[in-house]
């Protein structure tokens, strides 16, 4: 029988793939990106998970704003991403010292 | 038993495509196998009872975001062989990391078995009545109304971010002067002429 534990294990290893791609493509920033939305999607699993098996309603809800984050984020990075490949013709995370944090 | 083997055949897809997008060689592939564990996400929370996350996550995820991502990577001319980094160097620490994060985490989740959680009073208990999409409906309209306008905004300050960044104005190109085709009149525009006969008109 399937209960939360095995969906909290699906979304512990996504979470875990996410944060490894993050480091797996450290210089190519639209997977950073994408592996930034594959953490997020194990923490929308998690509250779902959590909401069914508890018969509560508001980790649906809290899942929906994660989902609306998870939106603006990618929409905002990804501009980012443009204009920086616009004015440098790269977008290698090296290069990335204009403003020399 | 239908479910067992629905949740394990969307779990290992979901696991196998996240393995993908992270060490694919090529970006758009990587969005590909994206999309792939977006829809089997979906068909786990169809599984566990929340079909509106589930449609929200094909519509969003898949329908805008993904597509969005699609069109970043395709529309810039990027080498991204130069881009990929020496994997061996860091492999083993990484993957000792890994395997301890995944393992702390899972532990932390089966330790949930050892004291039960007991919601002593539920804040939106679940009607069995009602659908999904309406229950949330009803708790979405009403008690959590503001962090739903709230979260428009979010999506409004985004969208507007998002322009604001990437418009540019190009030379050469004619834009509308709305002010200046509000306050033409017929006097400045038209002129009045009465030509001698066998003339003609200089224009």
């Amino acid at each position: 029988m399937i209960g939360l534990i095995h969906y909290l294990v699906v979304s512990a290893i996504l979470f875990t793939l996410g944060c490894a791609g993050i480091f797996l493509n450290r210089k190519n920033l639209i997977v950073i990106l994408m592996a930034i939305e594959l953490i997020l999607l194990s923490v929308n699993i998690n509250l779902v998970a959590f909401s069914s098996f508890l018969g509560d309603l508001v980790g649906q809800v809290f899942s929906m704003f994660v989902l609306t984050v998870a939106a603006g984020e990618a929409a905002i990075g990804l501009a980012i991403l443009v204009i920086y490949y616009r004015g440098r013709g790269t977008i290698a995370t090296d290069d990335v010292n204009r403003m020399k944090g | 038993m239908i479910q067992a083997i629905a949740f394990y055949l969307f779990a290992a897809i979901l696991v196998v495509s996240a393995g993908l997008t992270i060490s694919s060689r090529n970006p758009v592939h990587s969005v590909m196998w994206l999309i792939l564990a977006f829809f089997n996400a979906a068909g786990l929370m169809v599984l566990v009872g929340a079909e509106f996350i589930a449609m929200l996550l094909v519509i969003v995820y898949v329908g805008a975001v993904a597509v969005l991502f699609l069109f970043v990577v395709m529309m810039m001319d990027i080498d991204f062989a130069q881009l990929k980094t020496d994997v061996a160097r860091y492999a083993a620490i990484g993957l000792a990391l890994g395997a301890a994060l995944a393992a702390e985490i899972m532990i932390a989740a089966f330790a949930w078995n050892a004291g039960r959680i007991d919601l002593t009073r539920r804040v939106a208990p679940v009607d069995r009545a009602l659908p999904n999409i309406e229950a949330l409906g009803q708790l979405l309209y009403t008690r959590y109304l503001f962090l739903f306008e709230a979260a428009g905004f979010v999506l409004l300050v985004a969208m507007i971010g998002a322009i604001v960044l990437t418009h540019r104005e190009r030379a050469g190109t004619r834009a509308q002067n709305i002010s200046r085709q509000v306050a033409r009149r017929p006097q400045d525009a038209t002129r009045n002429v009465k030509p001698a006969v066998g003339q003609g008109v200089e224009l």
